[in-house]
């Protein structure tokens, strides 16, 4: 059987006396959708910090296609085919919608006019294409997570890491960009993503990994995780289980 | 190639040998050898403007120690000719050569220390100053004496008794480095550097080895801002320490793209002509009171910051924009 497409093992990350990310392993397989979930401040980010190269792991392993990239600097693992999007937006201000594009297509393109070519295309695919020429600082909040969508597909990767890629859109936007994410899963990307909007996690995702405490606590589909006591726990407050089964029981 | 790929070369690469072209006229129109004289020290700071730019403009890391380059390649070219006697011409490609080395060089501490902003600045600023005083002090270099060049007129020799080939070779240099600039935007390279001074960890993210990119772009900056000074030395046949690393150059590098239009291909080139034609235009006027020209060369620098923050090349752009709206309305 072939190796996993990402797999982490054990992964720990300490700053200073905070222990962000505790001994978290999870396997990701191609194909498919994941959500990693968790109230706030679980290390979510912490790790895709870690699996993207932006930190290294304190300890533990990080293998992507079998390959150890624990000490791989960022650059190298997008050019195996990591791809990341960041929670907080980071378009290159002073550039066109297509020139953002364009710098991420050049991984694979050398040449400026394939790397355009590549940036129109992409475009079309994530509802960006009437924006082409606009200069990427005029978008919207929405027009800069698809834009932040944009650049990391035009690297052509294999794992796609989307960090909350929905966070800060109305509903109606959130509508619209679902289906670009199920687009880009067909495409043959799997996609690993951190998302608080659990309408989108319950509709996408076909595994979701909770992270509450640097911990990974609970695995499986979304309903079963959404019923999961552990989870309930970590969301709504120590005995939250126990009340919301006694009141369901109550209330018959 | 394609038709519109052939328009786009014309699109971008016809300007630069029009400019080239109406200022090469310069020498017909006039023999005064100190218009010449001013038109060649201008080209000579928009050179290593244009150095600068590269770094700078395009790639957003700012040095405020351009010097260490000038004054590399002024020392190289007048060092390997009177302690070596090389021919000139050899003497000045070394010269760059030996710019380029200590830009890389310069460029492996600092970038892969992680110097960014203010931080790489003063590094660059105390690298030029400690050339500074090693040419200073050095016999080798000469000491505050100098060095000096043998004058012996002979075109083998890189000496020209007319100021006007002088005024066309620097005129070459500069438009090698604009095409050299226009390939760069129109380069993977040049979207790479660009998007490093956008937003760095964004460009990591997809797959840009930033200290790569930036270690052959101060490289490539060092070089052609050491082709300045290697000019220089050839044309004054002289150089001592503060003319080769004094900070005046380091500041009249930054200047003119600043002035001019940071990170374009024209900003350097159009700024120093603003800085140095205001300059020259007061001393006329005022009949020559002491530092007019820095006091002016501060007032329009705070005007461009204050007013036209994309340099005057943004707001020829705006002018240009806001008329053709006027006009079809």
């Amino acid at each position: 059987m072939s190796a996993p497409l990402l797999s982490v093992q054990n992964a720990s990350k300490r700053f200073g006396g905070v222990l962000a990310v505790d001994s978290v392993s999870l396997t990701i397989n191609a194909g498919g959708i994941t959500g990693l979930i968790g109230p706030n401040g679980a290390g979510k980010t912490t790790l895709f910090t870690l699996i993207s190269g932006f930190e290294r792991p304190t300890s533990g392993r990080i293998a992507f296609q079998g390959v150890d990239i624990g000490a791989l600097a960022p650059h190298k693992r997008a050019a195996l085919g990591v791809a990341r999007t960041f929670q907080i937006v980071q378009p290159f201000a002073g550039l066109t919608v297509r020139e953002n594009i364009a710098v991420g297509a050049h991984l694979r393109h050398a040449r400026r006019d394939e790397a355009l070519a590549k940036a129109e295309a992409v475009s079309e695919r994530v509802g960006l294409a009437d924006r082409l020429n606009a200069p990427a600082s005029g978008l919207t909040i929405a027009g800069r997570k698809r834009l932040e969508l944009a650049r990391a597909l035009a690297t052509e990767p294999t794992l796609l890491l989307l960090d909350e890629v929905l966070a800060g859109l109305n509903p109606s936007e959130v509508r619209d960009v679902i289906p670009i994410i199920q687009d880009i899963r067909r495409g043959g990307v799997t996609v690993l993503m951190v998302e608080h909007v659990m309408q989108a996690v319950m509709s996408l995702c076909e595994t979701v990994f909770v992270l509450a405490q640097g911990r990974i606590i609970a695995e499986g589909s979304p309903s079963a995780i959404t019923k999961d006591a552990n989870v309930i726990e970590a969301y709504l407050g120590h005995g939250a289980a126990k009340r919301l089964a006694a009141r369901d029981v109550a209330h018959g | 190639m394609t038709v519109s790929g052939a328009r786009g070369m014309f699109s971008a690469y016809a300007p630069i040998l029009v400019v080239a072209a109406l200022l090469a006229l310069t020498p017909l129109a006039t023999s005064a050898n100190t218009v010449l004289n001013a038109m060649v020290l201008a080209l000579l700071v928009a050179l290593a403007g244009q150095g600068w730019n590269i770094l700078g403009g395009y790639g957003g890391q700012f040095s405020f120690g351009h010097a260490a380059f000038f004054g590399t390649g002024a020392y190289g070219t007048a060092l390997l000719q009177a302690r070596y006697g090389l021919n000139a011409y050899v003497a000045f490609a070394a010269a760059i050569g030996a710019g380029a080395a200590v830009g890389a060089a310069i460029g492996f501490l600092s970038f892969r220390s992680g110097l960014r902003g203010s931080y790489f600045a003063l590094v660059t600023l105390a690298f030029a100053e400690v050339f500074r005083i090693v040419a200073n002090a050095s016999p080798f270099t000469g000491g505050a004496a100098g060095t000096l060049l043998k004058l012996d007129v002979a075109p083998g020799n890189f000496q020209f008794a007319s100021r006007a080939i002088f005024f066309w070779i620097a005129l070459a240099l500069v438009t090698l480095v604009l095409i050299l600039t226009r390939a760069i935007e129109r380069s993977r390279f040049g979207a790479y550097l660009v998007a490093i001074r956008e937003n760095e960890s964004a460009a990591q993210a997809l797959g840009i080895d930033t200290f790569k990119v930036k270690l052959q772009a101060i490289t490539l900056s060092a070089a052609v801002t050491a082709a300045a000074g290697a000019f220089y030395a050839q044309y004054f046949l002289y150089v001592n320490a503060d003319i080769a690393y004094g900070a005046a150059v380091s500041v009249e590098a930054l200047l003119a793209p600043i002035i001019g239009g940071l990170g374009t291909a024209f900003g350097p080139l159009i700024g120093t002509l603003a800085l140095h034609g205001l300059a020259e235009g007061a001393k006329a006027l005022t009949g020559r009171i002491p530092g007019i020209d820095v006091a002016l060369y501060g007032a329009l620098v705070v005007l461009v910051i204050a007013f036209a923050p994309k340099g005057l090349r943004g707001l020829a752009a705006r002018l240009g924009r806001g008329l053709s709206t006027r006009w079809a309305s």
